[in-house]
């Protein structure tokens, strides 16, 4: 096989790559047409999150926050190892962020700053590549003190966030606005045209209804910012930041497999520079650099006298015109060290302050089956899957509502969609189990066992219609879900503006039966502050945020 | 400078802003431009009285199937309510994500044994669909109700934002309405709720079970329940009530999720009198229908008779 032919497979493998990611991501729904054996307990029919669990430093870090490798990421041990022999052939064949990134550095410019000379510098090694290793030592250490940053940042993770609580709802808000400007216009073609547009969409790539995500505008703009780089250096991003790649770059330290450079043959071209992805110095004359490379085969493609060839066992002695390659990492001992200490050291200080423990939101309700706070904190990614695949729409990523540390984990905006007492799905895609797959009895309780609680409800006595107005209106108690119903009504005699006595059936809340699932404060007609609204305490996963001393918790 | 040169480099600034001064003059304080229209509509599916014909049949009989096939003959057969090419929608109450035996929602097997009826009868097309409370495609899936439907040949649509209309209901407090469009297309509406308790109007029978065809924030009606439900039955005239009193919910209504709350009742009801349907359904909650603000309110504005026994009514022993 000719080295085109095995580039031609690369760029194969990208595209198959991205696309499954993709796929796996818009199928992290409940689909409208989908036939589960069990009509009691719906599961989802495709593995959605398993993508993720093919990420080693997703494996890494939860390993060492928790001190467990779970479920499905034993997978990214097919990743890991591998790489330690071939180096970072994930960046260059299968990592759909770098695919993307790639693509993008790859359209041709109006600009001619990064043509001729310029590219060619560009793709030189550069010091800038270092940060992406502190990055992932910053990482190591907040996760062995318990905090996972590294989902911020890791790819994967990024990726599934930005495409579903980002890209994907933003294309339903824009497909649903050209077809409703369309019809608007009053012009029967036109309307059509944007009617055809928006069903193609629907029935493509849109989720039963559109979804709506808190705070979203900082997860887009990270995203389009990462985009938009690679218009600056080519792959900034992965040459750069990415703490995965820096892992994989030191998991190549021992790599068999490397660059062959002929100097004999070299005319010294630099073609191999132009289309280089990694900055890892390709060209003969330079010390090629392992940890950078991609794998990507572009320089021994590009290369007209046949002067480069990637192969196993690699010639390792210099010359003088020509030094071997290296897979030592080029970052200093020192700030690697630096940047360990500096992420364990930012798990304390995230916790020391008011967010984390003494003051933390009342309305950071976790989903149902998430672990307590802190080993919540060292398992979640915020991959966002749960957000994505709940059918009410009801988790959400945080701001800064579980402190700065909590950025982007999931919590539950009941105004805007309740917890489905049935529903398992959010634990079901979790793919690091900061959120727990329960079972059904374990979500609505049996005999045995109570059920899962995420808060409880609070009402508002005056904002409430029967408490403060003296207006009749049951709704949350109707909607209340658990049999018999947390919610309970009393007929009392309240005094309206007249001085008559009017009888209204009045809501009272009892703790020790409230799930807090919001669906009361989903219903509540009180629309912009709700009459009843539920907070965090009284949830199963925690020892502390408790009110009755005698509830039983699971 | 000359006249000449200073038309030439003063006319495009000054066409500029005479296009800009009439634009701001030609869209001065217009109606801000609405994309929605409404709809003024009656939603009428009623079929003539027949003196010979009750206006209610009630059966009770163990299998479900067989109780709606002996109500239904007592009532004077499908052929009275679909003729051939018509289009059908059935209203069942898919309101909750939970399971048939449960009671919150209409009995799948009542619901496909009707799909049946009306294709028989030759209708061109029948349609399933309800604007649940909990998410639909949960209600639709654990109800049972999806997957009956469409066994039996219906199309059973899960409502989306776009399928709902304006419409001016014309009612007392019901008056501009989002409404499921589904239901006001059709030729004829079969009406199938089940009895459940309910905390505000004491019971959800067939009337209530009409919120089902609102979109919008119809929450905020129970703050005049009685009269919105019977706004609600005054647009919308059913061509047949077919009440499933198989599994009554008698407490913890409208949602239970405890077979605790459930007495088992076997009966199946078809009325085309709405109110005497409610009024009848109620006695399995240990009501009459003059209890029942809603149901009294239906018979004094006219909607129907409250004393069924007296205007019509036949029990099925089966």
């Amino acid at each position: 096989m000719t080295v085109h032919a095995v580039r031609n497979l690369r760029r194969a493998s990208q595209v198959v790559f991205f696309l499954v990611f993709f796929w796996l991501v818009l199928k992290t729904t409940f689909e409208v047409d989908f036939n589960p054996s069990e009509l009691s307990e719906i599961r989802l029919p495709y593995p959605v999150s398993i993508a993720l669990e093919f990420d080693p430093l997703v494996g890494l870090v939860t390993l060492l926050a928790s001190g467990t490798l779970y479920k499905g990421l034993l997978w990214s041990l097919a990743v890991l190892i591998p790489t330690i022999f071939l180096g970072r052939f994930f960046c260059g064949w299968v990592c759909p962020l770098g695919s993307l990134n790639h693509w993008i550095s790859g359209i041709r410019s109006e600009r001619r700053s990064r043509r001729g000379k310029k590219l060619l510098e560009s793709n030189r090694y550069k010091k800038y590549q270092r940060i992406k290793y502190y990055v992932f030592f910053f990482c190591l250490g907040a996760a062995l003190f318990g905090s996972l940053q590294a989902g911020l940042l890791d790819p994967l993770p990024l990726l599934a966030r930005s495409i579903g609580t980002a890209v994907l709802p933003a294309l339903h808000s824009a497909g649903l606005a050209v077809a409703s400007f369309a019809t608007g216009t009053g012009i029967a073609p036109i309307g059509a045209v944007g009617q055809g547009l928006y069903d193609l969409l629907s029935v493509t790539l849109l989720p039963f209804r559109q979804a709506h995500f808190h705070g979203i505008v900082l997860i887009s703009l990270v995203f389009v910012t990462i985009l938009v780089l690679n218009r600056v250096f080519t792959r900034f991003w992965c040459r750069g930041i990415c703490p995965l790649g820096a892992m994989l770059g030191i998991f190549s330290r021992f790599a068999i497999f490397g660059l062959h450079k002929d100097d004999k043959a070299c005319n010294e071209c630099n073609r191999c520079l132009l289309a280089c992805q990694g900055a890892d110095n390709p060209n003969v004359g330079s010390q090629w650099r392992q940890s950078e490379c991609h794998l990507c085969l572009n320089c021994q493609a590009a290369c007209p006298e046949g002067a480069l060839a990637f192969k196993f066992f690699p010639n390792k002695v210099s010359t003088k015109t020509n030094p071997a390659g290296t897979s030592r990492v080029d970052a200093s001992r020192r700030k690697l060290v630096a940047s360990f200490i500096g992420g364990l050291t930012a798990v304390p200080l995230f916790r020391a302050g008011d967010t984390h423990e003494a003051k933390r939101s009342p309305f950071v309700v976790r989903p149902p089956g998430s672990l307590p706070e802190d080993d919540f904190l060292g398992r979640c990614i915020r991959c966002g899957q749960c957000m994505r695949v709940c059918p009410n729409n009801a988790l959400h990523p945080t701001l800064l509502e579980s402190g700065l540390e909590g950025l982007w984990t999931p919590f539950l905006i009941a105004k805007i969609g309740y917890c489905e007492p049935t529903c398992t799905l959010c634990g079901q895609v979790c793919p690091t189990g900061a959120i727990s797959e329960l079972t059904l009895s374990q979500k609505v309780g049996d005999e045995e066992t109570p059920p899962n609680r995420i808060g409880t409800a609070f009402l508002d006595r005056g904002r409430c219609l029967p408490w403060a107005m003296a207006t009749p209106c049951i709704v949350c108690e109707e909607w209340c879900p658990t049999s018999p119903k947390a919610i309970y009504l009393r007929e009392e005699i309240a005094v309206d503006r007249q001085g008559n006595e009017v009888s209204v059936a009045r809501p009272h809340v009892d703790p020790a039966l409230c799930t807090g699932c919001g669906a009361c404060e989903y219903a509540c007609p009180v629309y912009d502050r709700k009459a009843i609204y539920v907070t965090s305490v009284g949830e199963s996963r925690s020892e502390t945020n408790q009110i009755l001393l005698e509830r039983q918790r699971t | 400078m000359e006249r000449r040169e200073f038309i030439k480099k003063t006319g495009p600034a000054v066409a500029l802003a005479a296009v800009t001064g009439t634009t701001g003059f030609v869209f001065h304080n217009r109606e801000i431009a609405r994309r929605s229209a409404v709809v003024t509509k009656t939603a009428d599916f009623e079929i003539p009285h027949d003196p010979a014909l009750p206006i209610l049949a009630s059966a009770t009989n163990s299998n479900p199937v067989a109780a709606l096939h002996a109500a239904l003959d007592g009532i004077g057969g499908i052929g009275r309510f679909v003729h051939a090419g018509e289009t059908v929608v059935i209203k069942p109450n898919v309101g909750w994500d939970r399971t048939p035996a449960q009671g919150a929602n209409t009995s799948p097997v009542l619901v496909s044994e009707m799909v049946r009826f009306c294709l028989a009868a030759g209708a061109a097309q029948v349609t399933v669909t309800d604007v649940s409370c909990n998410d639909p495609r949960r209600s639709f899936l654990r109800s049972g109700i999806r997957e009956a439907g469409e066994a039996a040949g219906a199309r059973v649509v899960l409502p989306s934002p776009e399928d709902f209309v304006e419409v001016d209901l014309g009612g007392v407090v019901l008056t501009r309405w989002p409404v499921l469009r589904h239901f006001i297309e059709a030729d004829r509406l079969i009406n199938m709720p089940v009895v459940k308790q309910h905390s505000l109007t004491r019971c959800t029978v067939g009337m209530k079970n009409l919120y089902g065809i609102l979109g919008g924030r119809r929450n905020r009606l129970h703050q005049e329940i009685d009269q919105s439900i019977v706004d609600l039955a005054t647009f919308v005239r059913p061509t047949l009530t077919v009440v499933d009193a198989t599994r009554v919910m008698v407490r913890s209504g409208p949602q239970g999720g405890s077979l605790d709350d459930i007495s088992i009742e076997d009966t199946v009801i078809c009325s085309t009198d709405q109110v005497a349907a409610d009024a009848r359904a109620v006695e399995f909650l240990g009501l009459g229908g003059r209890q029942v603000g809603h149901i009294s309110l239906a018979a004094r504005s006219g909607l129907g008779s409250l004393d069924y026994r007296n205007a019509g009514y036949r029990e099925v022993a089966s």
